[in-house]
């Protein structure tokens, strides 16, 4: 069970002066439960490539593969693959349109053509995956605030069952709360539901909390593909292209660099804090001996 | 795909076509209709061609790229040629049940064909060469002399300015809409001529929701900035005309000339 990238390209503009490369020669595979962050200067070619996932947009040259059949093949069900793999876009509130969030809601699985039960059971559980709560299932989803229309959104898309989610930003543009329960909400989807998740995130600290892989963009290439940790290692090259590491990698590589024996690869600030809680107090303990 | 819309675009290159004033496109765009409208002889379309296609080649808009704008008119032209072709009454050449075809009917056709397509070539390689805010901004100088019968110059002028601005920002849009509707299993081509129609209120309500939202940020920003229309207002890059602009319109006076001249000697 993967998706599967093989020497995918993406000219975009072909054939005018605005042609450029969104994706130059990726490679990727991508395992059912991965919890997967992708990273990347604005325009590098991040939300091009996770619209290649689903088969939104057709890559120049390369192949695509899904459990082994080819997304491009004349026979294959795209409609299909899109119900498999939910993908939400930036700022997804912007897709809503029905009267009330409910409804909604609906519109995914009302197109997989599901009986009417199924569908509104369906709608239900997605709602309640998000945490939505039960007496604004009526409301306008316009009279909603941010972070409730932003959860219907991505409710509207786990309503079809994917097994694959994939989020461009799903925190942007709402409050530091409303950014962590919205987080949680899709780490939980993940550990309960065994949904792979393809987070795009321009925040290094959101990353580095959550994913277990992350794949590096710059200029539509394939920079980096590796646990966090790793990435984070490399925190010079990823200034280079205008990306950083979470500030505590910063502290640790400044003690280090000033002759504090710390380990520098730690992602959030509790294993960081250990660790320089052990360093000292060994420390304390060769000046007692000494 | 919607990409594709050529037609109003502006086409970044750096060619003397490029850099003349505004109002001298727009005037010259306006006297190469007229006389579009004045001839009637193979001469005179000759001229009109010599004087398209220089333009076209001083522009450096590639030809292929410029064609490509005819696309949207292609139905009616047909739709215009065979009209006229077979209901033009005169000599006839040809006929069949109730269909006639005449020597007027294939002339009169071939003209108004030739005439649709240098016009919107014509027009579109203005729009090519000319940045939008140009284009108001010409529009707004030469129609100025309106402000006298207290037309709201100025307004219209700003109006069709932000107008123009939100075209590509709107089919960026629509487009982003209706990947997302599809991503939820949306299909636009399916199903019958009603299934389609109501396959559009998902993309047509949150392209209105945020048009609204749009305008809202951008009245508030505007006034956020002291706007208050026309009166008093100063610009950064007043329109001034340069030798090249001169020499444009001595061109611009002797191909008008020549056609008037072609029309009433020959």
């Amino acid at each position: 069970m993967s998706i599967k990238l093989e020497h995918v390209t993406y000219l975009y503009g072909q054939g005018t002066v605005y042609e450029k490369y969104a994706l130059k020669d990726i490679n990727l595979e991508i395992k059912k439960g991965d919890f997967i962050g992708i990273a990347g200067h604005t325009g590098s070619g991040k939300s091009t490539l996770i619209q290649h996932l689903n088969g939104l947009e057709k890559a120049t040259s390369g192949k695509i593969t899904y459990d082994g059949q080819d997304i491009y093949a004349k026979d294959f069900d795209l409609d299909g693959l899109r119900m498999k793999v939910g993908l939400t876009f930036q700022y997804p509130e912007y897709q809503l349109f029905e009267a009330t969030v409910f409804e909604d809601v609906c519109f995914g699985p009302k197109n997989q053509k599901l009986p009417k039960e199924e569908i509104e059971r369906r709608a239900r559980e997605a709602l309640q995956l998000v945490g939505f709560p039960e007496e604004l299932y009526e409301k306008s989803p316009f009279q909603l605030s941010g972070g409730q229309k932003r959860r219907v959104a991505i409710a509207g898309v786990l309503a079809m069952q994917p097994d694959y989610l994939i989020l461009d930003e799903p925190a942007a543009g709402l409050d530091p709360i409303g950014r962590t329960e919205i987080l949680e909400q899709i780490k939980k989807l993940h550990e309960e539901k065994g949904i792979a998740v393809i987070l795009v995130s321009h925040s290094m600290e959101e990353l580095a909390k959550y994913v277990d892989r992350m794949i590096v963009m710059n200029q539509g290439e394939k920079v980096f593909d590796d646990t966090p940790k790793k990435v984070f290692s490399h925190y010079k090259e990823l200034e280079k292209i205008g990306l950083s590491a979470p500030a505590i990698t910063y502290v640790m590589e400044e003690l280090k660099q000033r002759g504090f024996p710390v380990r520098t690869d730690f992602l959030t600030i509790e294993e960081a804090k250990e660790e320089i809680l052990k360093v000292l107090s060994r420390k304390s303990k060769e000046g007692n001996n000494a | 795909m919607l990409r594709d819309i050529t037609i109003g675009q502006y086409y970044p290159s750096d060619s003397s076509l490029h850099r003349f004033d505004p109002r001298t496109k727009i005037l010259g765009t306006m006297i190469f209709v007229l006389s579009l409208f004045l001839g009637k002889s193979m001469i005179a379309y000759g001229f009109a061609t010599i004087f398209l296609v220089s333009a076209i080649k001083i522009s450096k808009v590639p030809f292929s790229f410029i064609v490509k704008g005819l696309k949207p008119i292609f139905i009616l032209l047909i739709f215009s040629v065979t009209i006229n072709v077979l209901f033009t009454p005169g000599e006839p050449i040809f006929s069949w049940w109730i269909f006639t075809i005449t020597k007027q009917g294939i002339s009169l056709a071939f003209f108004l064909a030739i005439r649709l397509i240098y016009l919107i070539l014509g027009s579109s390689l203005m729009t090519f060469t000319t940045t939008p805010t140009a284009l108001t901004d010409g529009l707004e100088r030469l129609f100025g002399f309106l402000k006298i019968i207290k037309v709201p110059v100025h307004e219209i002028a700003m109006m069709m300015a932000i107008a123009l601005r939100f075209i590509p920002i709107l089919t960026e849009e629509l487009e982003k809409i209706m990947k997302a509707q599809a991503a939820r299993g949306a299909d636009f081509n399916r199903g019958t001529l009603k299934e389609k129609m109501q396959g559009l209120i998902p993309i047509m309500v949150p392209l209105f929701v945020s048009a609204i939202r749009r305008s809202n940020d951008l009245a508030m920003a505007m006034e956020a900035r002291c706007y208050h229309g026309g009166d008093g207002r100063t610009k950064m890059k007043p329109l001034v005309y340069q030798k090249r602009d001169y020499i444009a319109y001595v061109i611009l006076g002797i191909y008008l000339i020549v056609m008037i001249g072609v029309q009433i000697f020959l």
